[in-house]
């Protein structure tokens, strides 16, 4: 209990500093645009030109003009937005707004994360079976694994743009698109950590087996598969994180129509900061919600299995 | 069965040698190894590490093959007697699946050798009160001490009813009073189910108390220095260890390593 309650504070501090550090960033980004807007609207500014202040460090002009601080926290386009613009936005963006709204993040988040299930999916699936073919064939070892590895030093930036222009030449466009990126990021570290799940088991393990005269497959269903099982959703954890990365790349070069890539797009075209924020902490608190419940699947389903106490 | 197959060695190795190619340069690991056992025998290997008594458990079990000489397991080959469900086979540590119950665990060879459902409950009952584990049937492995689980794993070897027994230092991870409980239960067992058992050991108590036949053996190469047929009778409670006829195998045995040690310094 008492733990609980330090690890409470724990937590809370580092969010505490976090926040408070993000507001201070805030006063030396924004200073110049704000004594711009001060300025036109008449107040008395240090040093009056224009010019002079472009040449100015920023912590200067904080110094010179430190009742312009406040305004740093509420302009309409920041540079950096703090954080209460970033959370009025995302309030404003999901409860306030319709699902079927083209401004809801909700509706947009609903856009990626589709798309990062399937393509998840499809990863862990190919994952798995490149890590079974590996494991029980040596030329599959030396054929795939480094084509596997290979595939991941190539950034997906780079690639996103031509898997996406290749399937819409052969008329394939939408989701699917944007699913192959995430599989293609995801199916990586299925790939790794089944490889190492399934070779787990040690050389007494699979001696014993070997006295009971027991068949390949029969060791894998009864000895490598649930051996693996606390690799695998290690794996799943970093690939479904990896997934939806893939999805929100894949939105990018499509003309940003839908999803958190077309957000941070938008908003980018626009200079829309706080939308841009927004959606990025939309896509990360997506990420932590999908880790999370696959953490808990982990523990249901390891200690179900009597592997976790 | 014939009259022949009772009189029939159970384990009987002629020569037998096997070198081990390593990127050292081959190891001898056994050289011109001789052994009968006939059957109900307690065989115990007993020599310093490198001495061959696990590698030779491991021909009889097929787990290792001989480069020379025969071997013969109930009058097959290693590998026919594999098949044919000869043995079961104990390690130095448990090695229970952590994602079994302790009854489950038991059932993996009656899954893998295709008993029914029934059958298979049947095997589990009976060897968990073979091994004094009643009522654990249901528990997890790390729920078990670590005494308990090495007995569940001998349950495990004794399932599927095997007439041998081989045991590569099962108890050599337990402390010496958790040793000296399960050894009396082990002779319990032996004497109830009559089977064959070849144990490995580095502890000359153990071997002198649970064995009716003591295989000395030393290394670089290893080979059989000395068997000891004992002449301890089949009852023995813990305190036969302070016996002038205990006392006096052990120190044949010791005489026996020492001996093999000496060509070696």
């Amino acid at each position: 209990m008492n733990d609980g309650f330090k690890a409470f504070w724990a937590v809370l501090t580092v969010l505490a500093v976090i926040v408070v550090f993000w507001y201070a960033a805030c006063i030396p980004m924004n200073i110049k645009g704000v004594l711009t807007e001060q300025e036109r609207a008449g107040a008395e500014v240090q040093p009056p030109s224009a010019k002079d202040r472009r040449d100015m460090s920023e912590f200067g002009l904080v110094l010179n003009n430190s009742f312009a601080i406040p305004a740093t926290w509420e302009q309409d386009r920041p540079r950096l937005p703090a954080p209460h613009q970033v959370a009025v936005e995302m309030w404003e963006t999901t409860v306030q707004k319709k699902i079927t709204s083209k401004r809801s993040l909700i509706y947009h988040g609903w856009v990626t994360l589709s798309a990062t299930m399937l393509g998840f999916v499809i990863g862990t699936g190919l994952g798995i079976l490149l890590a079974v073919g590996i494991v029980h064939s040596r030329v599959m070892d030396l054929s795939v694994m480094p084509w596997a590895i290979v595939s991941q030093t190539i950034p997906i930036i780079a690639l996103a743009p031509m898997i996406i222009v290749v399937l819409y030449s052969v008329g394939i466009q939408g989701i699917i698109p944007k699913a192959v990126i995430s599989a293609y990021l995801s199916f990586f570290p299925v790939v790794v950590g089944m490889v190492k799940g399934l070779r787990s088991p040690d050389a007494m393990q699979l001696d014993l087996l070997r006295t009971y005269s027991a068949s390949r497959s029969q060791g894998f269903w009864k000895l490598r598969l649930p051996a693996s099982m606390p690799y695998l959703f290690t794996s799943l954890k970093i690939g479904i994180a990896a997934s939806l990365v893939g999805a929100i790349v894949g939105e990018l070069p499509t003309g940003a129509v839908a999803g958190l890539g077309a957000r941070l797009l938008a908003g980018s075209y626009y200079g829309q900061t706080v939308q841009i924020w927004s959606a990025l902490f939309a896509a990360a608190i997506l990420a932590a919600c999908l880790v999370g419940l696959l953490g808990l699947v982990e523990r249901k389903v390891l200690k179900r299995m009597g592997m976790a106490q | 069965m014939n009259t022949e197959s009772t009189t029939q060695p159970v384990i009987e190795a002629r020569q037998l040698d096997l070198t081990f190619q390593t990127n050292d340069g081959p190891i001898h690991a056994l050289k011109d190894v001789n052994l009968t056992v006939d059957k109900g025998d307690f065989v115990s290997f007993i020599g310093p590490s490198g001495c061959g008594k696990t590698t030779f458990l491991r021909c009889i079990a097929a787990l290792e093959t001989p480069t020379g000489g025969t071997l013969t397991v109930n009058g097959m080959t290693p590998d026919e007697a594999r098949r044919n469900r000869a043995y079961g086979y104990v390690f130095q540590a448990a090695g229970l699946y952590p994602w079994r119950t302790i009854a489950k665990n038991i059932k993996l060879p009656l899954e893998i050798m295709g008993y029914s459902a029934t059958e298979q409950d049947e095997r589990v009952r009976n060897v968990l009160e073979l091994v004094d584990l009643e009522g654990f049937g249901g528990k997890f492995p790390w729920q078990l001490s670590g005494g308990m689980q090495q007995r569940a794993s001998i349950a495990r070897a004794l399932a599927f009813d095997a007439d041998i027994l081989l045991m590569d230092e099962p108890f050599g991870a337990l402390d010496e009073i958790v040793r000296d409980h399960l050894n009396e239960q082990l002779l319990a067992l032996w004497a109830r189910t009559e089977k064959t058992i070849g144990f490995v050991t580095h502890s000359i108590p153990e071997a002198v108390y649970l064995s009716t036949k003591i295989v000395v053996m030393s290394p670089r190469p290893g080979r059989i220095t000395d068997v000891i047929d004992s002449p301890l009778p089949k009852e023995r409670p813990l305190d036969i260890r302070d016996t002038p006829e205990f006392i006096e195998v052990a120190h044949r045995v010791r005489e026996g390593l020492r001996a093999g040690h000496a060509d070696d310094e």
